[in-house]
C-alpha cells in the first residue's frame, strides 16, 4: 500500500523543502558521516563478485574475431574449418543478428557483428563459442575473412575533405555525423562592446577510461525460454532495451539483465556492447550458458572514451575582464560509430555558460565519423575539452590585461538561481567559495609568478582553473515521460528494510547512497538495510550510472519511498501509542514520542504493529527532473537538476631545459551541495584529481597510422596498460581537498553531483601552471614533457594546433538557430526555428 | 592446446591443501580462479602490467598472471581470501573499509596482498616506502591517497597505537 498523507508526517518530514536541503548538519545521524559503504567488507575480502567471477555448469567460452582492417567491405566469411574444430559449439556472423542497435535512438548504427562493412581495427566480425577458452581462440584463427579495402578516414580534417567513401549512410552529409549551430543573444553587439578580443585554437587528444576490470558478460537462455544476462554494465536498462531490439521476437519481459558490480566504469561501460548481445544470442543458439571476458586489448577497442576535439575559441572581454561574447567551435573525431556522440557534440558547447556569465554566445559543433574505435562518454562527457580551452584562454586574457587569473574568474561568476544565456537553470552555486578556498590554501597571491627554484634547479609555477558539472542529465536518452529513477521498499517483520532500485554501483557507492538516505529518514542503521540493485527482473528502472545522476535522482526516489514508509509506520505507531503521528520521531532504531521519549517502541515493533493494522508494508518512490527551460532543438543536452562546481590550483616544478615536470601539490575545492558521506565524497574528489592528472600529463588514445600489406590501418599506439601511460602511486601528488557545501533545493539533503566535476579543472590548471613556471603555452592535452620541451624551443613559446585558417577543418555549418537570451526577453525557443514544437504536439 | 595432458598436484593455499588437475601451461592465476574457484584474485591484463593478480608466495608478493602454477607447488600461497581470520578482518582490511580505500574493489585484492607483505616486514613504513611497495598496483578509482592512508593507519594500529584517520582525510581541509 502507498500512503502519502502529509498530516501524518513526523516532525522531520514537516520541512517545507521537498528534499530537506536545509536540514542542519547536527540534526543528521547518518548523512555526512564517514560510515562504511554497505559492501565495504565484501570488497576488502575478495568476495565481491564481478562478471568474470561467475561460472555455470556446461558454460561455454566465447571469443570474437575482430577486424584487422580499418575500413573494408566484407567479401566473404568462411567459418567451416572453425566450426569443425573439436569443442566448438557455436558460430555467429553478422547475418545472424541483422537488426541494428545503438545507445541513442538517433544513431542506431551498430550491429552485434559487422554486416557488410568493417569500420575500424577491432570491429567484431565473428563470434565463436567452445567448451574451452583456448579452443574458441584457435577456432577464430581458422576463420577466413576476405576484405575489399576502402579508403580510410583518419581524422577530422580528412573526414571534412573526403565525403566519400562514407562510413555510414546517415548523418548530415559525407562523413559529418552531426552539425550544431546555436546562437544566443547578439554576438556582433557583444564583440562590439568588447575592449579586448582573443582568438585561440586548442586540441584535446582523446583518452580512454581504462577500468581495471575488463568487460565481461555471462548469458544464459534457460529451458523456460527466459534469457538472463549478467554483465559489467553501467546501464542495465539500456542494455535490456538493446537486447530486446536485436533479439526480437524474444519479448522484453523474457529478458533479465543483471548489472553485476562494475570493476570501474568511468563511462566506458555505458553503451550496449557487441559482446553482450553476442553472448546472449550464442546462449540462445547453443542452449548453454555462454561467457565472454574481454582481453585488455579488446577493452581498448570497445573504447567509447574521450573524443579528440579540435577547438577554436574567440572571446571578447571588457578592460576589467568581463566576458561580453564567446564564439566557440568544436570539431569532434567521433570514431566509427555514433555511440553517445550526438550528446557529446552538444556537451562541447553546453556548460561554458554555467561557470561564468556569458552575455552573448555562439556555439558551433561538428562530429565526424573516422575509422577508429568509437568515442563516447568518459567522466565529464564532452565538457573537459571545452573547459580546457576556456580556462587556458581566460588565463591568457588575464595575462594580456594584467589581471589576477583568480580575480577575473570571480568577477565573471554566473549568478546563483539564474538562467544562463542558453537557458540552463542554475540553483546553488559555490564556485566563488571554491576559488577563495584554493587561493588561500595554495597561498596563490604570494607564490604565483615568483618562479622559485627548487633544490634541483626546477622552476615552480601555480595554475588555476575552474569547472562545473551536471547532477544528472535533465532528459532521458530515449524520449519518454517516465521517471528517471524508481525505488521500492519492502519492510519485513524482522525489522529488515530492503531497497530495490535499478541503479548500478560502479564503485562510486550508489548502493550505499540508498542505505544512507533510507537509514536517515527511517532512523535505522544504513548498514542494516538490504540493498538489491540493477536487476531488471527485480528492481524498478533507474536509467543507470552516467552523467553523475545517481546521487540526486536515485537519492530523491529513495527519499520519497522512505518518507512514505515512515508515514505508514507513523500511522500504525500513533494508533498503538495513542500519540499524534506528527509527534513521532524516528531515530536510533526506535520510534518514539518527541514530547515523552520514553513512550515508544523499537523500529521492528513499529513494523509489526503497522503490518498488523494495514497488511504487508511496501512503498515506492520515483524521481523525474524538473522541466527544462530550453525549448529550442538541441536544448535537451545541458539541463540538470543542479550543477556542481570545482576550482583547482596545481603546483608544478618544471625543468626549463628539458620540459620535464612534476606535480607535487594540488588544491581542489568541490561544491557538492552536501556530502552524503564525507569519506566517500573525498574518495570521489581525489579520484577525479588523479584521473585529471593522467589526462593532463600523459594519457592519450593516439593511433599509429601505418601500412599493413599495402593497406592503411590505424592501430592504437600499443593497447596495453603498460604503454597507455597512466599515473601510478609514485606520480600521485599531495592533494588538499576542500568539500564546499552549498545545499541545492533539488538534491536529497541538498546534495549535488560529486566525482566528475573535479576532473575538469586539472588539465587547464596544469597547462596554466606550466606557463606560470616557464612562460610557455601548451594549447594541447596531454601536456606531455615533449610538448613543453617543443614550446620552450619554439619562437612563439607555444605548442598546439595551427592558429591560422588551416587550423580547423572547413565546414559549412549552415544557418544558426537564433535564440534570444533571458535578458533579451527570450522564452527559450529559437525565433527562426521551423515550427517543431507544434508538430510534436500533434 | 586443448588436448594437453593435465598434471595432478597439491597446492597449499591459505593454509589448506588443494589437489588439482591442470594443464601444465596454466598460470597460478588461472589455477586459483578456475580450478580452485578462488575468484578473489583478479586479472586486469594478464601481462604483468597492473598488479590486480598479486598474491603472496612464501610471503613475497608476486604477479600470479606471470607465474606458472607448477612453480607454486610445495610453496605457501596466500590469496585475499586468506587474509581474514574467520569472520574477523585484519586491521589492514578494516582500515581499507573505513577510509573507502576500496571503491570499485577490483584492484583491492592485489593492493591488499602487496600492502600486507609490506607490513609484515616493515612495521612503520614511510609514505615513500608505501608508494614504492604499491607502485606496481594500478588503481583507477581512488587516486591512491586513501590506500596510502589506510596502510599507514593499519600500521599504526598493528603497532598497538590507538590511531584514528585525520580529520583532513575524512572531511577535507
Amino acid at each position: 500500500m502507498v500512503l502519502d498523507d502529509p498530516s501524518a508526517r513526523s516532525p522531520q518530514a514537516k520541512s517545507d523543502a521537498p528534499w530537506h536541503h536545509d536540514a542542519k548538519k547536527e540534526d543528521l545521524k547518518h548523512i555526512g558521516k564517514p560510515i562504511r559503504k554497505v559492501d565495504a567488507r565484501s570488497k576488502v575480502s575478495g568476495l565481491t563478485k564481478f562478471a568474470d567471477d561467475l561460472s555455470m555448469p556446461r558454460m561455454l567460452h566465447m571469443k570474437l574475431l575482430r577486424s584487422t582492417r580499418a575500413h573494408a567491405e566484407i567479401v566473404s566469411i568462411d567459418t567451416a574449418k572453425a566450426a569443425a574444430l573439436p569443442g566448438v559449439k557455436g558460430v555467429l556472423t553478422g547475418k545472424d543478428m541483422p537488426i541494428p542497435f545503438g545507445i541513442l535512438p538517433v544513431s542506431q548504427d551498430e550491429h552485434a557483428l559487422c554486416q557488410d562493412l568493417v569500420r575500424f581495427v577491432g570491429d567484431p566480425v565473428v563470434a565463436i563459442a567452445a567448451t574451452e577458452e583456448e579452443a574458441a581462440w584457435d577456432a577464430c584463427r581458422l576463420v577466413d575473412v576476405q576484405y575489399r579495402e576502402r579508403r580510410t578516414i583518419g581524422g577530422v580534417h580528412e573526414a571534412a575533405d573526403h565525403p566519400e567513401p562514407r562510413l555510414h549512410d546517415y548523418g548530415v552529409r559525407g562523413n559529418i555525423h552531426r552539425l550544431e549551430n546555436l546562437e544566443f543573444g547578439d554576438l556582433a553587439a557583444g564583440f562590439q562592446k568588447a575592449e579586448h578580443v582573443r582568438e585561440d585554437t586548442f586540441f584535446f587528444e582523446g583518452n580512454t577510461h581504462l577500468p581495471m576490470e575488463q568487460h565481461a558478460t555471462l548469458a544464459h537462455f534457460d529451458k523456460d525460454g527466459k534469457l538472463t544476462v549478467w554483465s559489467s554494465t553501467q546501464t542495465p536498462h539500456y542494455l535490456h532495451r538493446a537486447l530486446a531490439r536485436v533479439l526480437a521476437p524474444l519479448p522484453a519481459h523474457h529478458i533479465r539483465v543483471v548489472a553485476i558490480q562494475n570493476g570501474g566504469g568511468f563511462g566506458g561501460k555505458s553503451d550496449p556492447f557487441n559482446h553482450e548481445i553476442c553472448a546472449a544470442k550464442m546462449s540462445m543458439l547453443t542452449g548453454r550458458p555462454v561467457k565472454i571476458a574481454l582481453t585488455r586489448e579488446e577493452v581498448f577497442w570497445c573504447h567509447r572514451g574521450r573524443h579528440p576535439v579540435l577547438m577554436r575559441s574567440k572571446v571578447g572581454v571588457t578592460k576589467t575582464g568581463r566576458i561580453t561574447a564567446l564564439d566557440f567551435h568544436s570539431y569532434l573525431d567521433g570514431g566509427a560509430y555514433g555511440s553517445y556522440g550526438t550528446a557529446s557534440t552538444f556537451y562541447t558547447g553546453a556548460l561554458q555558460t554555467v561557470t561564468y556569465a556569458v552575455e552573448n554566445y555562439h556555439f558551433r559543433g561538428a562530429r565526424f565519423f573516422t575509422n577508429k574505435a568509437p568515442c563516447g562518454p568518459k567522466r565529464g562527457h564532452g565538457t573537459p575539452q571545452p573547459r580546457f580551452a576556456l580556462e587556458v584562454q581566460l588565463d591568457k586574457i588575464a595575462c594580456d590585461l594584467g589581471l589576477d587569473p583568480a580575480r577575473i574568474r570571480l568577477d565573471n561568476l554566473a549568478p546563483r538561481d539564474s538562467l544562463t544565456a542558453n537557458f540552463l537553470r542554475i540553483g546553488s552555486m559555490g564556485l566563488g567559495t571554491c576559488i577563495e578556498k584554493v587561493v588561500a590554501g595554495s597561498r596563490w597571491k604570494e607564490r604565483r609568478g615568483k618562479k622559485e627554484r627548487t633544490a634541483d634547479g626546477r622552476i615552480r609555477g601555480l595554475g588555476l582553473a575552474c569547472s562545473s558539472y551536471l547532477s544528472g542529465a535533465g532528459l532521458p536518452i530515449y524520449w519518454n515521460g517516465l521517471p528517471h529513477s524508481g525505488v521500492q521498499l519492502k519492510l519485513d517483520r524482522s525489522g529488515l528494510v530492503t531497497a530495490f532500485c535499478g541503479s548500478t554501483d560502479i564503485g562510486q557507492g550508489s548502493d550505499s547512497v540508498l542505505g544512507w538516505i533510507i537509514g536517515e529518514v527511517l532512523g535505522i542503521d544504513p548498514l542494516g538495510i538490504k540493498v538489491v540493485t540493477s536487476d531488471t527482473d527485480l528492481t524498478p528502472v533507474d536509467l543507470g550510472s552516467y552523467s553523475s545522476r545517481v546521487t540526486v535522482m536515485t537519492g530523491n526516489a529513495a527519499m520519497q519511498a522512505a518518507e512514505r514508509a515512515r508515514d505508514i509506520l507513523a500511522k500504525g505507531v500513533a494508533e498503538k501509542l495513542g500519540v499524534p503521528a506528527n509527534r513521532l520521531v524516528f531515530a536510533d532504531e526506535k520510534v518514539f514520542d518527541a514530547e515523552d521519549p520514553k513512550k515508544g517502541m523499537t523500529f521492528q515493533e513499529a513494523v509489526v504493529c503497522t503490518e498488523a493494522k494495514f497488511g504487508t508494508i511496501g512503498t515506492v518512490g520515483s524521481y523525474t527532473p524538473p522541466a527544462t527551460a530550453a525549448k529550442f532543438r538541441g536544448g535537451g543536452v545541458g539541463p540538470s537538476p543542479s550543477y556542481s562546481y570545482s576550482a583547482a590550483v596545481v603546483e608544478v616544478e618544471v625543468d626549463p631545459e628539458t620540459g620535464v615536470y612534476r606535480v607535487p601539490h594540488v588544491w581542489m575545492a568541490h561544491d557538492i551541495g552536501r556530502a552524503l558521506n564525507a569519506a566517500v565524497a573525498m574518495g570521489q574528489i581525489e579520484g577525479s584529481v588523479y584521473m585529471g592528472l593522467g589526462e593532463a600529463m600523459m594519457e592519450e588514445m593516439a593511433y599509429r597510422d601505418r601500412s599493413h600489406k599495402g593497406h592503411r590501418v590505424f592501430v592504437h599506439k600499443i593497447p596495453s596498460l603498460l604503454e597507455y601511460k597512466s599515473p601510478s602511486a609514485l606520480e600521485m601528488p599531495t592533494v588538499t581537498t576542500y568539500v564546499v557545501e552549498d545545499p541545492d533545493k533539488n538534491g536529497p539533503f541538498g546534495a549535488k553531483e560529486v566525482g566528475q566535476g573535479p576532473l575538469l579543472p586539472m588539465m587547464p590548471a596544469v597547462a596554466n601552471a606550466i606557463f606560470d613556471a616557464v612562460g610557455v603555452r601548451v594549447d594541447e592535452i596531454p601536456c606531455s614533457f615533449e610538448k613543453v620541451f617543443a614550446a620552450l624551443q619554439a619562437k612563439d613559446k607555444r605548442y598546439g594546433p595551427s592558429l591560422g585558417a588551416d587550423g580547423v577543418p572547413t565546414v559549412d555549418f549552415g544557418d544558426s538557430l537564433k535564440i534570444k537570451t533571458p535578458w533579451q526577453g527570450g522564452d527559450g525557443t529559437a525565433w527562426n526555428e521551423p515550427k517543431r514544437e507544434k508538430k510534436a504536439a500533434k | 592446446m586443448t588436448d594437453v595432458k593435465k598434471v595432478l598436484a597439491t597446492f597449499l593455499v591459505n593454509g589448506e591443501p588443494h589437489e588439482v588437475a591442470f594443464a601444465p601451461h596454466k598460470t597460478l592465476l588461472e589455477v586459483l580462479r578456475e580450478e580452485m574457484n578462488l575468484t578473489g584474485t583478479k586479472h586486469g591484463c594478464e601481462l604483468g602490467e597492473c598488479g590486480a593478480c598479486t598474491v603472496q608466495v612464501d610471503g613475497t608478493p608476486i604477479l600470479s598472471c606471470l607465474s606458472l602454477a607448477v612453480d607454486a607447488v610445495g610453496k605457501d600461497v596466500r590469496t585475499v581470501e586468506g587474509l581474514a581470520k574467520g569472520s574477523e578482518l585484519t586491521p589492514l582490511q578494516h582500515c581499507f573499509a573505513d577510509l573507502g580505500a576500496a571503491q570499485c574493489g577490483y584492484c583491492t585484492p592485489g593492493v591488499l596482498m602487496a600492502a600486507d607483505a609490506l607490513l609484515s616486514c616493515n612495521k612503520s613504513p614511510t609514505r615513500d616506502e608505501i608508494k614504492q611497495a604499491l607502485a606496481g598496483n594500478l588503481c583507477r578509482c581512488t587516486g591512491y591517497l586513501k590506500i596510502f592512508e589506510a596502510v599507514e593507519l593499519a600500521a599504526a594500529r598493528m603497532r598497538g597505537e590507538k590511531a584514528q584517520p585525520s580529520k583532513e582525510s575524512i572531511h577535507g581541509s
